[in-house]
């Protein structure tokens, strides 16, 4: 946020219209009018940005949009274009992350259309919960709540499973994700569907309900949810970490893409300027991080994962939990949050 | 736009020439009238100046004139939140609805508003920010509360941004008659009609006072982006959502290394 212009005027009366110039002339080098937002910021910030979010969103098949967000509302950006800008750069970031990883022929694309039949319909449930919970006064707090709460146990289980998982290779037993004989109970369930790419050969119901989760908390957090689609693929469908990510990819862009076009029909606050900067940033930043992916470890990958999720449901919790600078907030009536 | 500006000064000029005993004319004009919001703009400078014409009816003041200009944006309904600590984590408690307070306000003078004027005077034309009524919604009646910490927030959280603020000394006498000031307009002033009230004061009481506006608009680019969002959302949307596929594409065209 820039310092009010007025406060700090000793004799601002007084001073010459020369002498006032100078710093805003500067300021102009690498400031930018966001038209939607209503703000000028610091480009070559919003393009490191796009770069830090766009390597990670990369590196572990996330849209990154619960990284971005937080930060566009730290700059100064309303909490409304924010949201709603972030999912046109996560569609960008994640639409050229989905090709790196389609080059690679390690994604699959009959499992991300399976899971977004789901997605869709969790969308539609979720908006109508967000809708009410705006009527009640608290969305702030719910959503607050929830991240602290999904960020928190999703990070301590990735984290948990990694370590173990890092501990069994230092030893010298072979990591063994798949185990052949550890079939969950819905393997016993019916329609079952070859993931030909993904190697898994399971019931579209788990599927569907996986999408279906997926869309629901996307909507009512306004996040693309690929931090948790990751893990409970991996996990509960047991699909390998490489093919999780880049089939990851391609359901993020498709929500998103979908999500945009929604954003700009019913509150119009895609600000295409700003979203523009940030998917420069991150599309370039995302290329760097699928091709740091590939030199890593799953483990590690999941580990590094987790402990990032982890870091942002703390941070969350102590906004919760710490007495904040001021108690008081305004907002314009009108506004989504 | 034009016409009401005319009729504004009209009016302005014929009720300062209604005040009886008092012959001076007060005599203003602003650097720019309409403030241009492009791709660079980061907040902007206007110069409001005027001079107070005598003729040979003036009274004689013992004391030299004072200028008081009080600049007012756009209206807007604000909400202002409290949190409170309930079980341990902080949850906005309560809340007060402000009615259409002005989106920016800068009271510029030329010393201590309270060394101009009395406080029932202030009171009276509504001088100073403590003195600007900023109704709230209580009970779906619209008043204002004494003493009112939600008011005090509002005040001071809009101060912060540069919206609000009161100046002794940002009104500079060149003469004893001719005066300038600088109307600070930081980056985040939402755009619209703006209005300058500029009083004069001799001797504790207005002696003559003018209107004058000006506005903030966005052209070009900026324009165009906005009306588009606004106007043709689909279309918008869709294109918003091509520049990202297409960004992302030649990303990985860019980037290919295989």
């Amino acid at each position: 946020m820039r310092l009010p212009a007025f406060a700090g005027m000793p004799g601002g009366g007084a001073r010459v219209e020369g002498a006032c110039r100078s710093p805003l002339a500067r300021q102009r080098i690498v400031q930018i009018y966001l038209p939607i937002a209503d703000i000028p910021v610091n480009i070559f910030l919003l393009l490191a940005m796009g770069l830090a979010v766009g390597f990670i969103s990369g590196m572990f098949g996330i849209g990154g949009g619960f990284l971005m967000t937080p930060l566009l509302i730290f700059i100064g950006v309303e909490p409304a274009v924010a949201v709603a800008s972030v999912t046109t750069h996560v569609a960008a970031s994640s639409f050229s992350g989905a090709i790196a990883y389609w080059r690679r022929r390690v994604l699959d694309f009959t499992l991300a259309l399976t899971l977004l039949a789901g997605g869709i319909v969790g969308s539609a449930g979720g908006v109508a919960l967000f809708t009410w919970l705006r009527v009640l006064d608290q969305l702030d707090l719910v959503i607050g709540l929830s991240y602290v709460t999904l960020l928190t146990v999703v990070g301590v289980l990735m984290v948990g499973e990694s370590a173990r998982a890092i501990m069994r290779s230092r030893q010298g037993k072979p990591v063994e994700l798949r185990r052949p004989g550890s079939h969950t109970w819905f393997h016993g369930l019916p329609l079952k569907l070859r993931f030909k790419r993904s190697k898994v050969y399971v019931s579209a119901i788990p599927v569907l309900a996986i999408g279906f989760i997926i869309g629901f908390l996307g909507a009512v957090m306004g996040i693309g949810g690929g931090f948790l689609l990751v893990p409970m693929l991996i996990y509960l469908l047991r699909v390998p970490t490489m093919t999780v990510i880049g089939t990851s990819m391609v359901l993020t862009f498709l929500t998103m893409v979908a999500a945009t076009v929604l954003h700009a029909v019913t509150n119009h606050q895609v600000d295409a300027v700003l979203a523009l900067i940030l998917m420069v940033g991150g599309v370039t930043g995302a290329q760097f991080g699928a091709q740091a992916a590939q030199r890593i470890r799953g483990e590690w990958l999941r580990l590094f994962l987790g402990l990032l999720v982890l870091a942002v449901g703390m941070r969350f919790a102590f906004q919760l939990v710490i007495r904040p600078d001021d108690l008081y907030s305004i907002r314009l009536v009108g506004g989504v949050l | 736009m034009r016409v009401l500006y005319a009729a504004t000064l009209a009016a302005a000029l014929f009720t300062a020439g209604a005040v009886p005993a008092a012959a001076e004319r007060l005599v203003a004009s602003l650097s720019d009238r309409h403030v241009m919001i492009t791709s660079n703009y980061s907040g902007v400078e206007l110069v409001l100046f005027g001079s107070v014409e005598r003729d040979t009816s003036s009274a004689v003041h013992s004391n030299p004139y004072d200028i008081v200009a009080t600049v007012i944006g756009p209206r807007q309904t604000l909400r202002t939140r409290r949190k409170q600590r309930v079980l341990g984590i902080w949850v906005n408690t309560a809340a007060r609805t402000f009615v259409d307070p002005p989106s920016y306000l800068a009271v510029l003078a030329n010393r201590p508003l309270d060394s101009i004027a009395n406080a029932e005077t202030r009171r009276r034309l509504q001088l100073g920010i403590a003195d600007t009524p900023l109704p709230e919604l209580i009970n779906n009646d619209i008043g204002e509360a004494a003493n009112d910490p939600f008011r005090a927030a509002t005040v001071r959280l809009l101060s912060e941004r540069g919206l609000y603020g009161e100046q002794a000394n940002a009104v500079t006498f060149l003469t004893p008659t001719l005066f300038r000031a600088a109307i600070r307009l930081p980056a985040q002033v939402p755009v619209g009609d703006y209005t300058v009230d500029v009083k004069l004061f001799a001797d504790g009481n207005v002696i003559g006072h003018t209107a004058l506006l000006f506005e903030i608009v966005k052209v070009g680019f900026e324009q165009f982006v906005v009306e588009a969002a606004r106007d043709h959302g689909l279309l918008y949307g869709l294109a918003t959502a091509c520049m990202a596929l297409a960004t992302g594409w030649i990303a990985s065209v860019a980037f290919r290394r295989d």
